[in-house]
């Protein structure tokens, strides 16, 4: 290699290990600075308690309770339909217009900002089907929200399987239903899970969508007819109107800690599934 | 001797294009038939015209006749079909999975739970395979760490598992070392009393050595059908002569 070659890919290195590192840097210092200014916050009380004088006070304990039922009635919505789509798309179909109509809507659906979604969501659940502000309202707007990623995650799962695994299921006798179930899903399963973990991250996460949907009330909902506040509303709110900014970030926090602990998790799941078709 | 397929001015055409044509032969009950010929001969197109699987692939039509026991495969119900007539493709495909929940897939799927019933399958389709003893203490273990000539002997296990009466070898050894392609053709000699056996390869030799009969395909044609030794001592034609000898293909 000559002298030049050699200084170039030193160069390169050098400059991707930089733009990795200053990645890193950024994400590191979002956590390590809201862990710092939130970690304190969480007491037992924070977590468990009432919340008191609109959260100036007190803990957010019906956030938590409000922020897992609506991400997982999204994620219990979505992922029939969107498994269900993709399937149809990859297995029941020929590429034709009406496919590539479907996959442009997803396509378009993925692109949609969440607060139009929210808009959407009020206008259809909240008034036209009159569930008023609630978990229902919030849940279903978040799992047209995630639609997109879950049929397209999963689609790419799905292509991702072998045509010859199909094949022998056929050739045993195995009709095209009974190779969906046993060959095409079962394999396609840890590529799915990242879709539907994905989703029921951004769930967790949205706040423009469930505003209009689920309302902000801080009361403890008994159904999922009740309106209620998720953890990422109540952050908005609480630093917006500046009532406390120290609890604010103790939600953060929270929240932060569940979106790690949903992406740990599903890697743990991930490894466990892949390391059983192995 | 029952004819157990028949095919009749078989034809078969892909987007307008014949790959197969003029097809005319029989396949007798409990012999081995090998078809040889050079790639694009139409060998694996013959095959998957029997147990339809050309049909889930666009642009093929099919003319002609092809019987199994004496009615058209179309008539037939597709999964029943190919329950009846088992596949072995060229390249050992174990499903992820165990190497019993490999076997036991087809008999599952004809809707057989009970474990019991189920692992007896398990048991005498190895041993049919000459698998048995390598595997029987590894039952539960990964399908694909088993090495390639035990792969394929588990995807003929497989297929026997759901009691075939023809099965359909699609150049099974192409990828395998001569040691598993010698176990192979050893499970093909003890199986052949209850089986009908269609065998395409690549392999003259292999032909020579386990098939009765042996046809010989060539452009999507027929070239010449007979007993094997025939075919490899006195061929009628002379595309034949020069295949078999090694001066084409």
């Amino acid at each position: 290699m000559t002298c030049r070659a050699l200084i170039i890919q030193r160069l390169v290195w050098f400059g991707l290990a930089l733009l990795t590192f200053l990645t890193l840097l950024v994400l590191f210092f979002i956590i390590g600075y809201i862990s710092a200014k939130g970690a304190p916050v969480i007491t037992p009380e924070f977590l468990f308690s009432l919340p008191v004088r609109m959260g100036k006070e007190g803990g957010i304990l019906p956030t938590i309770i409000v922020t897992l039922y609506i991400a997982l009635l999204a994620i219990v919505v979505a992922t029939p339909f969107g498994v269900g789509t993709a399937v149809y798309l990859t297995e029941y179909s020929r590429e034709s217009a009406l496919t590539r109509i479907i996959r442009f809507g997803a396509d378009a659906l993925a692109g949609v900002p969440s607060i139009i979604f929210g808009l959407f969501g009020f206008i259809l659940f909240v008034i036209r089907l009159k569930m008023g502000w609630s978990i229902l309202a919030g849940g279903l707007t978040l799992a047209m929200m995630v639609l997109p990623t879950i049929i397209r995650t999963s689609e790419e799962a799905i292509r991702a399987i072998p045509y010859q695994f199909r094949e022998v299921s056929y050739s045993l006798g195995g009709t095209k239903s009974q190779t969906v179930w046993r060959v095409v899903l079962p394999n396609a399963l840890p590529g799915i899970l990242t879709g539907v973990i994905l989703s029921l991250g951004r769930s967790v996460a949205e706040t423009a969508a469930v505003i209009f949907t689920a309302g902000s009330t801080l009361r403890l909902p008994r159904t999922i007819l009740d309106p209620g506040r998720t953890m990422a509303v109540h952050f908005y709110i609480l630093a917006r109107e500046g009532l406390s900014m120290e609890r604010a970030y103790g939600t953060a926090f929270l929240l932060i800690i569940v979106i790690l602990l949903i992406n740990a998790f599903s890697y743990l799941l991930m490894f466990r599934l892949t390391r059983r078709l192995k | 001797m029952v004819e157990k397929i028949v095919a009749r001015d078989l034809k078969v055409m892909v987007y307008k294009k014949p790959v197969l044509q003029n097809i005319n032969l029989t396949v007798m009950a409990q012999e081995i038939l090998a078809i040889i010929g050079p790639a694009h001969s139409g060998k694996t197109t013959f095959l998957r015209s029997i147990n339809r699987l050309l049909e889930n692939q666009p642009g093929f039509i099919r003319s002609g006749e092809l019987l199994l026991d004496n009615r058209d495969v179309k008539q037939w119900d597709v999964d029943l079909l190919r329950r009846r007539v088992g596949m072995i493709f060229a390249t050992p495909i174990p499903l992820p999975g165990t190497i019993f929940d490999n076997v036991a897939y087809g008999p599952r799927l004809k809707g057989i739970r009970n474990m019991h019933s189920l692992a007896e399958i398990v048991e005498k389709s190895l041993r049919a395979a000459f698998l048995w003893d390598e595997v029987k203490d590894r039952l539960f273990s990964s399908a694909l760490r088993l090495s390639g000539g035990q792969q394929q002997r588990l995807c003929i296990a497989r297929t026997l598992a759901v009691e075939p009466e023809v099965v359909m070898m699609d150049e099974p050894c192409s990828g395998l070392d001569p040691i598993s392609t010698a176990q192979i053709e050893q499970a093909l000699q003890e199986l052949k009393a209850n089986y009908t056996f269609i065998l395409v390869t690549n392999n003259v030799k292999q032909a020579a050595r386990v098939s009765d009969r042996t046809a010989f395909f060539l452009n999507g044609e027929l070239v010449e059908i007979g007993p094997t030794a025939q075919i490899f001592t006195a061929p009628k034609d002379k595309r034949t002569d020069d295949y078999v000898s090694g001066r084409i293909g």
